[in-house]
């Protein structure tokens, strides 16, 4: 019951902060940090008590579960579900959720009701995503955390929001439109060969689906979970969603939606379709190598601040398609940490990027440099985090890209080592910015500028720590996480286990039937 | 005793802390206490670790003391643990003793920096990263410390950062030794792959089980840890941001990019002999990259005319003799060099560094000169530096350390006539470069007035290292005189011992080595105790331009690798996958539009459109 208590909350205290909004402008925001700091706090709860009932040998089943008949005739359930990978997420979701609306506090001046609004039900969709076990259910919360970021960039982004707004709207819809497809030809083909009509996830799960559509299926949820991470080539939406969103919207778009693709990817493609994974491997091995080379090539090509980022983003989820499709534990447990530390890191260069437009009303890096003089501490943080944004150990991106790299090479030498060559570009691009930005001479017309108030070092200073923290201590996360992930791979071991000779003629005949 | 190694690092951290922290209210003296203070206790507590270490070593050949288990994900295993033995002994003690004193010497040299906090807690930064470095049990801690002294190396050349120049520099330094990690990464990558283990000791028990000698996996990761220890100590083809992290403030130079950080590279091959002893091929490498580094930036040195370049290519060349010792299989003459040279070569940066602070920052040693007695300790004490870099025979400690390599070339196991000859070619050049920058500084007529007289805090320092410049040979003396083995002793606990093939008469070659580097210092002397415009004509030629340049690999890498990087960036910043998208918009758009114009309004069009469009069916009926 807990867990609709998290979505209850965060979906009343959205409504709440609309309505009280109109009659005191500044209560929205305390409604929304208020709710979101409840859900932080149940979560963190949930943490504690329930890390230690992980059992590290033994792996089955949720830690928490709630299930209703939802519409019955058509066999939709309200079912949520939760283990440590979700848990680990929801966690995520509203630490960032609290960096995203502290870091809106002096940034959105109009119709703030509305604003917090969306905010909170994004989250809210967010938090239904990670918990759903139900693909219906699924989709239904894939939706409903889309169309409040619409709101969000094309009320209070930047100059080109419309067309951003569109851009991410139609990116997100079409591929959404996929995996709706997807996920209703699974479920026939399931009714099909079993008799009864189902969204569940565990009953789906349960039933061997051997048909032969189910390469098909398994590429529809692909495209659609790559499209949201974004992979190369479907990253174009996001650098014009990034650059033109308000910063709350950019640190909820980097920070947790594009971890909604990574989790799909873990949850529903990789258990689901064991042996059309296989098959896909290897095109989504390649595809997540050239997206590690062609965002940190790109990263370092733009002189917007923001776009800039964001193509660190699509060099960094190429990362976790590289893991994923490794299927092996190590990688794995790599892409979990991937997912919570690039979460972290990008937020925090946002809200960076944010806090400098704020002040010097432009993200053209050409119009920054030499800041380092005049604000030393934001200077020091852009440091540090620029150097998560590359790797550096301590820092908790490293852990996470170590694993990832170190558990892929074990099977795939040869894509890990060219990927490898994204820890020289990231260093390239993440020098250049620092250098862009703080460093080199002053420019005239910032005399005026400011270091961080007490508001904007208090998020600086969380982010820091959890990044820091993981970065020195990630044992507790991947304990949590382990369950979860060998049960996401179960079946790919055993397949690889039992009959690895068996795919490769089953490889050919697809391609015969093309 | 094996509880208390955890300070060694911890101690420079807390420096740092307070210092990045608190640094910006404290005043300067506050600052510099806590900036020497805590490397210096990390010095005192590494002297009584060693003697403790000495005097009473474990069986095991080394004490490790487990902080928390770092990660573990199922058989993959790192801790923070660190691990002490005799090598890390040598380089903690370097480390942290030549760091004090650079420390101390900083305090009067940054004094009037704005930035005093900063400079200190930076350095303070990268005596911690170094020390774990030289620590770590596993490779995944060393690689924390690796890419740590980066970090502090990045920030201190970039210090100074509102000139763009020093950023460039510092990024140049930031982007090559990342090329360097990046292999060693891999090579990590690969280790793990084949002997399921990252931890030191593990690796060096199992690898001779798991790896066969010579096999193509065991060459594999040789090559890449070489790969890493190119970058970071500047050896061939990854010198070229050595030279220009001289950008960085001279006590930066001492410390990070002469005696520490720069040697990375030799304790990591030191460190993983296990590997490379199983690949012959490997070794060979090592020892060729050494010998070539070595010639081509002692030539270099000897035609630049900044006095930090000079000391930055002898810094390469020096390290080239270390790789060489290492690729010979000479273990023990490599960490022996190395230490000598920290002590010596610190010296010279931070005597260099005096003498630009007492000339108005003047670099350039064609506009110096007299300097012999207007700054007679620096004079006293860069000398005797400069007779340790050219291995003045008997009385200068690098003698001893680099006539073990020399002769190591020849006898040890992989050595050869070849490797022996550029050594001893080398030998001669640097004896050629260094008399060359000593005239060139402090004799001849005076040319600028002093601005600034150099204070006790900067001349202990290079008191202390020029007697260590001197007596830190002793502990180590050829068999054919004297025979003391102290150093080689200890360091043969962890590192095997040189085997020799050859054993020709030492004493010959020993002759060979010290007439060699007389007759450069006297051919130096020759050459360059006379005017100013001799020697700029001498030096005006099209070899010295090619030596001046580094032999132009700054160019061949701009052309080869950073102008396609920057066109590619350049030309797709609006990224051609976009442009499809547009493409579909485009495309929806023209159609929307082609149907749009049919939308006339006007009756005529439509009847001719329905009868039309009837005829068509009609048609398409009779004929199908």
């Amino acid at each position: 019951m807990i867990l609709v208590w998290l979505i209850i909350i965060l979906m009343s205290g959205g409504i709440l902060a609309w309505i009280c909004g109109y009659f005191l402008t500044h209560l929205s925001k305390w409604i929304a940090l208020v709710s979101c700091l409840i859900s932080l706090i149940i979560t963190g709860r949930l943490w504690f008590d329930l890390y230690n009932r992980i059992d590290l040998q033994n792996q089955t089943g949720w830690l928490m579960e709630f299930s209703v008949p939802w519409i019955k005739p058509l066999g939709i359930t309200f079912h949520l579900a939760l283990d440590g990978l979700s848990l680990t997420l929801l966690l995520l979701t509203f630490f960032l959720g609290l960096a995203a609306i502290l870091c809106s506090w002096r940034e959105i001046t109009s119709k703030q009701p509305f604003f917090y609004f969306n905010l909170v039900w994004v989250l809210a969709g967010i938090t239904g995503v990670f918990l759903a076990m139900d693909l219906f259910l699924f989709y239904f919360f894939w939706e409903v955390m889309l169309i409040p970021m619409y709101f969000m960039i094309s009320i209070w982004g930047s100059e080109r929001r419309i067309y951003s707004s569109y851009k991410f709207f139609l990116f997100t819809q079409a591929s959404g439109l996929l995996m709706l497809l997807a996920i209703i030809t699974l479920y026939f083909i399931h009714a099909h060969t079993s008799g009864y009509y189902t969204f569940d996830y565990d009953q789906l799960l349960t039933s061997s689906l051997k048909s032969n559509y189910s390469l098909f299926i398994a590429i529809g949820f692909f495209i659609a979970f790559t499209v949201k991470l974004p992979l190369f080539p479907f990253h174009t939406w996001l650098p014009d969603a990034h650059s033109e969103a308000p910063t709350a919207g950019s640190v909820i778009l980097a920070g947790l939606m594009l971890k909604t693709g990574a989790y799909g990817l873990i949850r529903f493609v990789l258990p689901l379709f064991p042996t059309e994974a296989i098959q896909i491997s290897d095109w989504a091995l390649m595809l997540g190598v050239i997206s590690i080379l062609y965002g940190a090539l790109q990263a370092f090509g733009q002189t917007d601040l923001k776009r800039l980022i964001a193509y660190t983003s699509v060099s960094h989820m190429g990362f976790i398609v590289l893991g994923v499709f490794s299927f092996n534990e190590l990688a794995l447990q790599g892409v979990v940490l991937q997912m919570i530390t690039h979460g972290i890191s990008t937020a925090a260069l946002f809200i960076l990027a944010g806090f400098l437009k704020e002040r010097l009303h432009t993200r053209d890096i050409n119009q920054m440099g030499g800041l380092w003089s005049l604000a030393p501490q934001m200077g020091s943080i852009g440091l540090l985090f620029a150097m998560a944004s590359c790797g550096l150990p301590v820092l908790g991106n490293f852990i996470a890209e170590f694993l990832i790299l170190l558990g892929a090479f074990q099977l795939h030498p040869v894509y890990t080592s060219i990927a490898s060559i994204g820890l020289i570009l990231s260093a390239i691009y993440s020098v250049r910015m620092m250098q862009k930005v703080f460093f080199g001479e002053v420019q005239n017309d910032h005399v005026t500028f400011h270091d961080f108030n007490s508001r904007e070092k208090t998020i600086m200073a969380l982010l820091t720590i959890a990044i820091v923290f993981v970065g020195l201590y990630p044992q507790p996360f991947i304990n949590m996480l382990q369950p979860s992930i060998k049960s996401s791979l179960k079946l790919q071991t055993e397949i690889k286990n039992s009959n690895s000779n068996e795919i490769s003629p089953q490889k050919g005949s697809i391609i015969h039937h093309k | 005793m094996n509880t208390v190694i955890w300070l060694l690092p911890a101690l420079p951290l807390l420096g740092f802390l307070l210092l990045a922290f608190l640094g910006a209210q404290l005043n300067r003296t506050t600052v510099a206490c806590i900036g020497i203070g805590s490397v210096s206790l990390a010095a005192i507590l590494g002297l009584y670790l060693a003697i403790n270490f000495i005097s009473a070593a474990p069986a095991s050949g080394y004490i490790s003391q487990t902080l928390w288990n770092w990660m573990q994900v199922g058989s993959f295993k790192a801790g923070i643990t660190l691990h002490y033995d005799a090598l890390s002994l040598v380089f903690v003690f370097v480390i942290t003793f030549v760091g004090a004193l650079i420390h101390i010497y900083s305090a009067e040299f940054m004094g009037h920096d704005e930035s005093f906090a900063r400079f200190f807690a930076y350095l303070n930064l990268f005596v911690c990263s170094m020390l774990i470095l030289v620590l770590a049990d596993n490779l995944v801690l060393m690689y924390l410390g690796w890419e740590g002294v980066g970090l502090c190396s990045y920030l201190l050349i970039g210090f100074w950062y509102k000139n763009s120049k020093n950023g460039i520099a510092a990024q140049k330094a930031f982007i090559i030794t990342r090329i360097g990690d990046t292999a060693l990464a891999i090579g990590m990558f690969l280790l793990f792959k084949e002997l399921g283990s990252l931890i030191i000791t593990d690796i060096s028990q199992h690898a001779s089980e798991k790896l066969t000698k010579g096999s193509s996996n065991a060459n594999l990761i040789a090559l890449l840890l070489l790969g890493g220890a190119v970058g970071k100590s500047a050896q061939l083809p990854l010198q070229t941001w050595l030279p220009d992290a001289m950008a960085g403030p001279s006590p930066v130079s001492a410390l990070i990019h002469a005696a520490t950080m720069v040697t990375a590279g030799i304790y990591l091959i030191a460190r993983m002999h296990a590997i490379f002893e199983l690949s012959p091929i490997g070794m060979h490498v090592v020892a060729i990259v050494g010998a070539a580094t070595l010639l081509i930036a002692a030539t270099s040195a000897l035609a630049q005319q900044d006095i930090k370049r000079v000391l930055a290519y002898s810094t390469i060349s020096q390290l080239g003799y270390m790789f060489l010792a290492l690729g010979v299989g000479a273990w023990w003459a490599a960490i022996f060099h190395f230490m000598i040279h920290a002590f010596f070569k610190a010296l010279l940066f931070l005597g260099a560094g005096t003498v630009i602070e007492a000339q108005h920052h003047e670099h350039n040693m064609l506009n110096m000169g007299g300097l012999k007695n207007k700054l007679p300790t620096v004079f006293k004490t860069f000398v005797i530096g400069s007779a340790a870099l050219a291995a003045l025979p008997l009385v200068s400690a690098g003698f001893y350390s680099k006539d073990a390599i020399i002769w190591y070339s020849l006898t040890a196991q992989n050595g050869s006539p070849l490797l022996w000859l550029v050594a001893i070619i080398g030998s001669f050049i640097t004896a050629l470069y260094t008399c060359r920058m000593v005239v060139l500084t402090f004799f001849g007529t005076s040319k600028t007035e002093l601005s600034y007289l150099p204070g006790p805090k900067m001349h202990i320092p290079l008191v202390v290292l020029a007697f260590l410049s001197v007596v830190g040979g002793f502990i180590e003396l050829p068999h054919n005189f004297g025979h003391v083995t102290l150093f080689s002793h200890l360091v043969e606990n962890v590192l095997p011992a040189t085997q020799q093939k050859i054993d020709p008469s030492e004493f010959l070659f020993q002759l060979i080595a010290a007439g060699v580097c007389l007759s450069g210092i006297f051919l130096g002397w020759k050459l360059y105790n006379g005017s100013r415009e001799k020697i700029v004509n001498l030096e005006s030629g099209g070899v010295f331009k090619f030596f001046l340049n580094g032999w132009y690999f700054d160019a061949l890498y701009k052309i080869l690798f950073q102008q396609p990087y920057y066109f590619m960036a350049r030309i797709n910043k609006n990224d051609v996958i976009d442009k499809l998208n547009g493409a579909i918009v485009f495309t929806s758009n023209w159609l929307s539009n082609q149907l749009a114009s049919s939308q006339t309004g006007s009756m005529r069009w439509y009847i001719m459109g329905i009868i039309a469009g009837a005829i068509m069916i009609l048609t398409l009926q009779l004929v199908l």
